[in-house]
């Protein structure tokens, strides 16, 4: 320790005026020395979304709240010109003869968008899209049966209606012409009001002569769809079991890649600081009612990978460190690894945190699912490869001397197959 | 700067060229406007991005195996006929689970011989086994069988393309799926009425023009009580297609007794177009080819004053009297709508599915969220590009410089694959390109760490720069490796979207490789070339 500081000051003095920034430099905290505080901590938060995804199973039969993709369903995303009334709508639907229907605000709410999701026993693969088209004729307030709905026409049923009444007494090039003006009136619609328009003025720059004429046969409803889900059970029973086994065999994989580059304590011991972020997240997901959807496995997944990352580049340091000092305590190293490579594990993940949280905050609703999982994942996999998984190494060493009935004075762990050539120079 | 390092430098910038050429193309103007429209170009986006619908079908293979197994049972009865050979029973025990079982009963033992070499010549397809008491199993083997399916597929993918592309859609998907059996993935960027489309995929269009035996009935009842409760030999009763509020009957139903053999079928179509009847109504033409107007023409001249039922899909469409001999064309009225008429022709045109469909999936993102999407991702991927582009300049100053420029080049080089490759962009994928910024720099925060490391520990900074380097490089690679895996895993599992993910993380990280180490190291040897000995390094 005292050659290490000698050489730290030395290196210090020779660089002097360089006032270079840096967070963590010759930090030296004893990582170990607060292993229960570690597993007091691990332990809660596990328990916690343990026993919240336990409350659920027992309530609703699914541990973890499902999105539309895994638990089947329909889901229609609906926005609407003005403050959507639940109530109202809620009679509307029932009228139509859906009951159950969940109504969800999305967003932010000046953005009047609401989602509409049907149960699984709504949606049948003999007749997929029944419950979607119950919901919006439910919403449909058709004043008057001749007229259509601007709001939810395409624009080639604009096209072809101004084809027919020729407002504009276009020559020749007709068909273009009025192509261009229902491309136009549909662009208005959909990409500055979102996907619904509340009155025919709102048409700037359409001719005023197209605009007249589409009122004669077009009424303005007061919502626009701007997504539509429905997956069948056969379909969400399909992608429940392949989310379930991607995530298994990318562990099983890691697993077996540290087991090749280290040894098989160092893969199991990532893998299981792995599982519990994984246990984590998910229990996040519960606690906080979020729903599980197919962008969210993907998210974990990554989480998967990323955690791995770090626990990686401790081990490395470790493996290196274990043929450096041999003369140390595994615990010793492991807590010198830890300290050495502390300024780049909180950098890089405080880096990838801020892009994630960028996603986070302006990503937006699609994606909020997928930005939350990694937002707490990547706080846990970084808290993981130092509280869990280098632990987990130390623990383990220890175990296998008493068993022996040695003392653990001296690091016995495998040092790894001597794959690099870096120690060469 | 010695020659090595120039022609590195070279590389680089030649790399950068190329993928930026995978970006854009060669834009036709370099405007903010002109160089947006041919990213457009380059850059396919995935329908969350643009909007459009993702549609997952069901090809139910069971009916073409039944139609295989209907087949087989027809021929085993003629040839069975003409061998002479007697059977109490021919029937399908399981038509819903094991179409492709055919029992046969009551064959006497010493005809078994006639009955093996029968199915042994005459359906090479199918296995005949011993049961019990005189009775015989037909099934198909299993190669057959899993062979049938498949084609079932295909064709059904083949016939929903050509419709699709009848239909004028721009663009479209239709591929196998992958994650499930039998089933068809079909994604249509932008179409205008999703009911109608999916109407027209679905149709079987199975046409077949049939012989009339007797009919109409106005229920199965009263068509079996006038034949004493059983249908004559080699017919079928068929429903008609219902004529609401005609006659005395209430329901409207019609039934018919049609010969169980077609004269001719869909696949004896050569055109069909939508054109008028004598009433100016909407009806649909059809012309047959050589080989089914010789049959046809061979049916009706000797069929003259006899009736002709036009099914479709197993309804009885229309009932005609021959007035005389018709060789090759035909026309289909019923109660059309214009637009049916057009669909029909078309549908038909198309030719007839080999098995019903039954969709799965059905996923439609509007225009308006797909443009909300692109908007929010651009703007969470500037956001996290400028913070983390800021950050390693304050943090390491002159080698800050280094990384960022690394970093610019990372995303250039997985742009312009995304360019190049075709591959879509989705939004979990813009999500891969964000999450890119985040891991790609941890290479160069590994490298600048461990040089600040070595530098602490007395190297001078040509050494540390190579100590540094090359401690990085296996932890870099061990990292990128197991990231990769569970993008690889994602990619085999994902759909859709989530492929999009898992491409963008991949090719990024991959990219990451050659410019955080390989590029990074450049700039830091041109950098050190200048260097004047007891130099600090800026890190």
């Amino acid at each position: 320790m005292l050659l290490f500081a000698a050489t730290n000051f030395r290196a210090a003095g020779r660089r002097k005026g360089n006032n270079e920034v840096e967070f963590f430099r010759n930090t030296n905290i004893d990582f170990l020395g607060k292993k229960w505080y570690f597993l007091a901590f691990s332990l809660i938060f596990s328990v916690a979304g343990l026993i919240s995804m336990g409350h659920r199973w027992a309530s609703t039969g699914s541990p973890l709240p499902l999105s539309v993709d895994f638990r089947g369903g329909t889901l229609v995303y609906v926005k609407f010109t003005k403050p959507p009334n639940d109530s109202e709508i809620r009679g509307k639907l029932e009228k139509s003869g859906i009951r159950d229907a969940k109504l969800q605000r999305i967003g932010n709410v000046a953005n009047n968008e609401l989602l509409i999701s049907l149960d699984i026993k709504e949606t049948s693969e003999q007749a997929l899209d029944a419950g979607k088209n119950k919901i919006i004729n439910a919403l449909e307030p058709n004043p008057d049966q001749t007229k259509k709905d601007l709001n939810n026409a395409s624009a080639q049923t604009i096209q072809e209606f101004l084809l027919t009444q020729d407002p504009l007494r276009a020559g020749t090039d007709a068909n273009q012409q009025y192509q261009a003006i229902a491309q136009q009136i549909v662009t208005i619609r959909d990409k500055n009001f979102g996907g619904a328009i509340g009155s025919f003025d709102q048409l700037n720059g359409v001719p005023a002569p197209a605009v007249q004429s589409l009122q004669q046969a077009f009424y303005l409803s007061d919502f626009g769809v701007r997504n539509v889900e429905i997956v069948g059970p056969q379909v969400g029973k399909q992608l429940q079991q392949q989310a379930w086994r991607a995530v298994l065999y990318s562990l099983v994989g890691m697993l077996v890649y540290l087991w090749f580059r280290f040894e098989l304590i160092y893969g199991i011991a990532a893998v299981v600081a792995v599982f519990h972020d994984t246990l984590i997240t998910l229990g996040a997901f519960s606690l906080t009612d979020k729903e599980i959807s197919l962008t969210v496995i993907a998210a974990i997944l990554t989480l998967v990978g990323y955690s791995m990352n770090d626990t990686i580049v401790v081990f490395d340091r470790i493996r290196e460190n274990i043929k450096l000092l041999r003369r140390e305590s595994l615990a010793e190293i492991v807590n010198k690894s830890i300290n050495q490579t502390l300024s780049r594990t909180i950098l890089t993940s405080g880096l990838t945190f801020l892009t994630v949280l960028s996603l986070f905050l302006f990503g937006g609703e699609v994606l909020h699912g997928f930005s939350f999982a990694l937002v707490i994942g990547i706080i846990i996999g970084t808290y993981s490869s130092i509280a869990v998984a280098a632990p987990m190494l130390v623990a383990y060493q220890e175990w296998r001397a008493k068993k022996q009935g040695q003392t653990a004075q001296v690091a016995t762990l495998p040092a790894a197959k001597a794959r690099e050539k870096v120690r060469a120079r | 700067m010695n020659k090595n390092l120039l022609w590195k430098t070279i590389f680089i910038v030649a790399v950068m060229l190329v993928f930026l050429y995978g970006i854009f193309g060669v834009p036709s103007s370099f405007s903010g406007q002109g160089l947006l429209a041919s990213i457009q170009n380059r850059i396919h986006l995935g329908l969350d991005l643009r909007g459009g619908t993702h549609l997952i079908l069901q090809v139910m293979v069971n009916d073409a195996v039944k139609a295989d197994a209907d087949n087989a049972i027809e021929r085993l009865k003629s040839e069975m006929r003409t061998a002479n050979i007697n059977y109490s029973e021919i029937s399908q025990p399981d038509p819903q689970n094991n179409a492709d079982r055919i029992s046969i009963k009551g064959v006497a033992p010493e005809q078994s011989a006639d009955l093996r070499r029968i199915v042994q010549d005459r359906l090479p397809e199918y296995d005949l086994a011993s049961g019990p008491e005189n009775s015989w199993a037909v099934a198909m083997k299993p190669s057959a069988l899993s062979e049938l399916k498949n084609r079932a597929v295909a064709q059904a993918i083949e016939t929903i393309r050509n419709r699709i592309d009848q239909l004028g859609v721009s663009e479209p998907v239709i591929e196998e799926h992958g994650l499930g059996e039998y089933q068809i993935l079909v994604q249509l960027p932008g179409v205008d009425d999703l009911a109608r489309v999916k109407e027209i995929m679905q149709s079987t269009a199975m046409l077949e023009i049939r012989q009339e035996i007797s009919g109409p009935f106005s229920s199965e009842q009263q068509a079996l009580q006038q034949n004493n409760g059983v249908l004559p030999p080699d017919t079928v009763l068929m429903r008609g297609k219902s004529v609401a509020g005609s006659g005395s009957d209430r329901s409207g139903d019609q039934w018919f007794i049609l010969s169980r053999a077609s004269a001719v079928t869909g696949r004896d179509l050569r055109d069909a177009t939508p054109t008028r009847d004598e009433n100016n109504r909407p009806a649909v033409r059809f012309v047959l080819s050589s080989e089914g107007g010789r049959r046809f023409g061979a049916f009706t001249g000797s069929h003259v004053g006899d009736r002709l039922a036009v099914v479709l899909d197993n309804k009885v469409q229309e009932v005609a009297t021959i007035q005389e001999q018709i060789k090759d064309e035909g026309r289909i009225t019923g109660q059309f709508t214009e637009q049916q008429s057009k669909d029909l022709s078309m549908i038909l045109r198309s030719g007839a599915l080999p098995a019903g469909i039954r969709y799965l999936e059905e996923r439609t993102v509007g225009p308006s969220l797909g443009a909300d999407s692109i908007r929010h991702g651009v703007m969470a991927a500037i956001i996290g590009l400028v913070a983390v582009l800021a950050f390693m300049l304050i943090y390491y100053r002159g080698s800050g410089i280094n990384a960022d420029l690394a970093l610019i080049l990372n995303l250039i080089i997985l742009l312009g694959f995304l360019g190049f490759s075709g591959a879509t962009l989705t939004l979990p994928g813009i999500a891969g390109v964000i999450l890119t910024v985040g891991m790609g720099v941890d290479s160069n925060v590994l490298i600048f760490e461990r040089i600040r490391e070595e530098l602490r520990n007395g190297k001078t900074p040509p050494s540390a720069v190579d100590q540094g380097f090359s401690h990085a490089w296996v932890t870099i690679v061990d990292t990128h490796v197991t990231t990769i895996v569970s993008a690889f895993i994602l990619f085999l599992f994902g759909t859709g979207a989530v492929r999009g993910f898992a491409v963008t993380l991949t090719f990024g990280l991959l990219a990451n490789l050659f410019t955080a180490v390989f590029v990074s190291r450049v700039i830091f040897d041109a950098h050190l070339n200048n260097h004047r000995a007891g130099e600090a390094l800026s890190i």
